[in-house]
């Protein structure tokens, strides 16, 4: 695996009263490999937009997507805001889906890791959405993607079910490192996540300013140092508050 | 006393076949035979042979033709639900197609092809296929496009999209086609063979109408609902159930 390399030159769609509309213009990110990535920005910048142009869904656009080095599409795994699971389909036979073979082993682990092992054999429509959410980052992690592209998966969520969610995550996460571009509105479940917060202006979509997170792995469940280092950060960097 | 929703049913039944009964009794003629008279017919004509032997040759004719509307019906359906270009340019036809009275497509296929059994299917199959179509493109349009993406970002494939996205998302349509089908073809059938065949259930229906024999025509209707009754409870029913077991 290799750094992500992102540079889209121009996204524009055209809105139903027919004006065109500019989405994105000039966003360049490199992602360095296993990293966690948040982006930061307004509801409405476009960053559902920039995360399917990254999965390739929507290809209407100038510019390149590439592993940095060699210039080949990156292999995705998505994880949408809704989990987007196949309802007549068992939660495992979900996950088989998604692989090009058969990987027991694998599914295995991951299911024990996400706490799920014991209604593998059950229907989505009899879980909790907690539980759904859980089952579609296996099924992103089971194909072993380069990159991970992760879209608010933790909204809608109670604040108890989404802050186990996240611990989940970050374990999965340190024992199957990969990149992660992880979309949020909320500034305190970034800090919590990510290495480095990328923060975005609304549309046309560009780089406000990125910030490395120095906090320890460890102490990310402290809520106190998570509220300092936002406070910090906002007197830091005054131009994110309006993004917020 | 509570009735429960089992009982209800049976009660009407019995209910219906006493007013049958007791309107025969009043009437006292050979133009409404009791149920008592239909039932002896029904087991004489099924003792000599003919009741099986015409009420199997229409069973053939009906899996065949519904069997080949289907197939076709559920392709084009879901060709024109997604393509838009394609479905704008033979949305006409397919109004045309609904229109046509089925009597006319049967008159048409004998007058042109002959009083052949490949005619008296098409005719069927023309008479069922522009609903079939109509039906399945209905249930292309209401596909979930969250699905679809995921399955393309995931790289299902043709084979696996199909199976196990499209496929599901199609089952209660498919099966509503089935349903209205089966009623449909049923009805044509007996008039294709009324019209141009020399056996069958319509064609017997047209002897005892000759005949004046209404015992033998109830007789036969009453092998006809038989036949339907079980290929919903013994075939349709147990599809449905599988197929929708993962609902809550």
């Amino acid at each position: 695996m290799t750094d992500i390399y992102i540079d889209i030159k121009n996204k524009t769609y055209t809105t139903a009263d027919s004006r065109q509309h500019i989405a994105i213009s000039d966003l360049k990110l490199t992602l360095p490999e296993n990293q966690f990535v948040c982006l930061v920005g307004p509801s409405g910048c476009g960053k559902t937009t920039l995360l399917n142009i990254i999965a390739n869904l929507d290809t209407d656009y100038q510019g390149e997507i590439a592993l940095a080095q060699h210039h080949i599409k990156p292999n995705i795994g998505y994880i949408f805001q809704n989990p987007r699971l196949l309802p007549w389909r068992t939660v495992r036979e979900n996950i088989e889906l998604a692989l090009n073979s058969p990987q027991p082993d694998i599914i295995d682990s991951l299911l024990d890791t996400m706490q799920l092992s014991d209604i593998q054999h059950r229907y989505p429509e009899h879980l909790s959405l907690g539980m759904s959410r859980r089952i579609a980052i296996i099924r992103a992690f089971a194909i072993n993607p380069d990159i991970l592209l992760m879209d608010e998966p933790f909204v809608s969520l109670d604040a108890p079910t989404a802050r186990q969610v996240r611990g989940l995550l970050i374990k999965l996460w340190q024992q199957r490192p990969h990149t992660i571009l992880f979309v949020t509105h909320d500034l305190r479940e970034a800090i919590a996540l990510a290495d480095k917060l990328i923060f975005l202006s609304a549309a046309p979509m560009s780089v406000v300013s990125e910030v490395e997170v120095n906090i320890a792995r460890e102490e990310r469940d402290n809520e106190e140092k998570i509220e300092r280092f936002r406070q910090q950060l906002l007197t830091q960097h005054p131009e994110i508050n309006s993004l917020l | 006393m509570k009735l429960s929703d089992k009982t209800l049913p049976t009660l009407s039944f019995i209910l219906l076949i006493a007013l049958w009964q007791g309107l025969a009794v009043f009437i006292n003629d050979n133009t409404l035979p009791s149920p008592v008279v239909v039932l002896e017919v029904f087991w004489l004509e099924i003792e000599s042979g003919q009741l099986p032997h015409h009420l199997g040759i229409t069973l053939l004719r009906l899996v065949a033709s519904f069997s080949i509307a289907m197939f076709l019906g559920c392709a084009i359906g879901i060709a024109l639900g997604r393509n838009k270009k394609l479905d704008a340019f033979f949305d006409n036809w397919l109004v045309i197609f609904l229109n046509i009275p089925a009597l006319v497509t049967i008159i048409l296929c004998y007058v042109w092809f002959g009083l052949i059994e490949s005619a008296a299917i098409l005719a069927v199959v023309i008479n069922k296929l522009p609903n079939v179509i109509v039906t399945i493109r209905e249930g292309t349009r209401a596909l979930d496009r969250d699905l679809l993406e995921m399955a393309r970002c995931y790289h299902f494939g043709k084979k696996k999209t199909f199976l196990h996205v499209i496929w599901p998302q199609l089952h209660p349509f498919v099966m509503a086609a089935t349903r209205s089908g089966l009623a449909l073809i049923w009805k044509i059938i007996l008039v294709v063979e009324l019209l141009g065949r020399s056996d069958g259930m319509g064609y017997q229906l047209h002897l005892f109408f000759q005949l004046f024999d209404v015992a033998s025509i109830l007789a036969y209707t009453v092998a006809f609902i038989a036949v339907i009754q079980a290929i919903e409870f013994l075939v349709l029913k147990p599809i449905d159930k599988k197929a929708l077991r993962w609902k809550r």
